[in-house]
């Protein structure tokens, strides 16, 4: 039987990168696919969180690419950025902005490394500053996003 | 998050790679301070100085051993480090767990297709 980790490592190798890193049980080029063509990553890049409502994806080096999602909570979250690098299968380089926060944009770099017909991902999230990296971990928590637009709208009630 | 932004805490301890680099080799079990140099390919004091810092932040404790120093990890301090990260690892973790899925049926597609070829291969084998 296949051993695959379930579990997402994340590690933080310096003040402004996030590390992501996971085995998938399923050849380089399979995986690839699941990143990079529409249909599939509707299916998986919002988590649990909520749907997927619109994938665009120009993939090429300097192709624009754009996901939107509707959290379960009912509101929508945007990201976008450029594709820099595309070594299909092997490796991609591109930029991403989250759009709530349009300051901070990383620089991702992703591999994938087949072993056994097994891949491992890694993503590395390069950002310009330890701020924004701190800030897109904390974004990241289960409900940072709900917490994030409740502040959104304390702020904006108190400007009425 | 606020941090300070000397070594005073954990966080910043092991920002540093050569840092977490003697962390990991401690993980596998004290090593006395010569050994961490011999490993890590850098002058004694360079290891030294890292040591320091990680005392400092408890991350590290010594003990005498002879005249040698021996180091081992106390990974406590590391705690808030992985608190802080472990629901947006946690985010990624449910994401790759329908990735999974999504990868389950290009698998099953894939061998679908290579055993229908193969058949294809086989019939047209017998025509020739």
């Amino acid at each position: 039987m296949a051993v695959t980790s379930s579990r997402a490592v994340v590690t933080l190798p310096g003040d402004t990168q996030i590390l992501i890193t996971r085995e998938f049980d399923a050849p380089a080029h399979l995986v690839y696919r699941a990143w990079t063509e529409p249909d599939l990553v509707r299916r998986w890049w919002s988590g649990d969180r909520g749907e997927v409502t619109s994938v665009d994806i120009d993939l090429r080096v300097g192709g624009v690419w754009r996901f939107v999602m509707t959290a379960n909570a009912g509101f929508e979250v945007a990201f976008h950025g450029e594709y820099r690098e595309i070594v299909p299968a092997e490796r991609m380089v591109w930029t991403e902005v989250f759009e709530g926060m349009p300051d901070a944009e990383a620089l991702n770099t992703i591999t994938f490394t087949e072993a056994d017909g097994h891949t491992t991902v890694r993503i590395l999230v390069q950002h310009a500053s330890q701020e924004h990296r701190d800030a897109h971990i904390n974004f990241g928590m289960e409900d940072g996003l709900q917490e994030a637009l409740d502040q959104l709208e304390a702020v904006a009630r108190s400007l009425r | 998050m606020a941090r300070a932004a000397t070594t005073a805490d954990a966080f910043n301890a092991v920002a540093e790679p050569r840092r977490r680099e003697i962390l990991d080799l401690l993980a596998g079990g004290e090593r006395p301070v010569n050994d961490l140099v011999a490993l890590l390919g850098l002058a004694q004091p360079l290891v030294s100085k890292h040591l320091r810092v990680l005392r400092e932040v408890g991350l590290v404790e010594v003990r005498g051993d002879g005249r040698q120093r021996v180091y081992r990890l106390n990974a406590g301090p590391l705690k808030p480090i992985y608190d802080w990260v472990k629901p947006y690892e946690q985010a990624w973790s449910r994401r790759f767990g329908r990735l999974d899925t999504v990868l389950e049926e290009l698998v099953l597609e894939e061998l679908v297709q290579g055993e229908r070829e193969a058949e294809e291969d086989g019939e047209n084998g017998r025509d020739e």
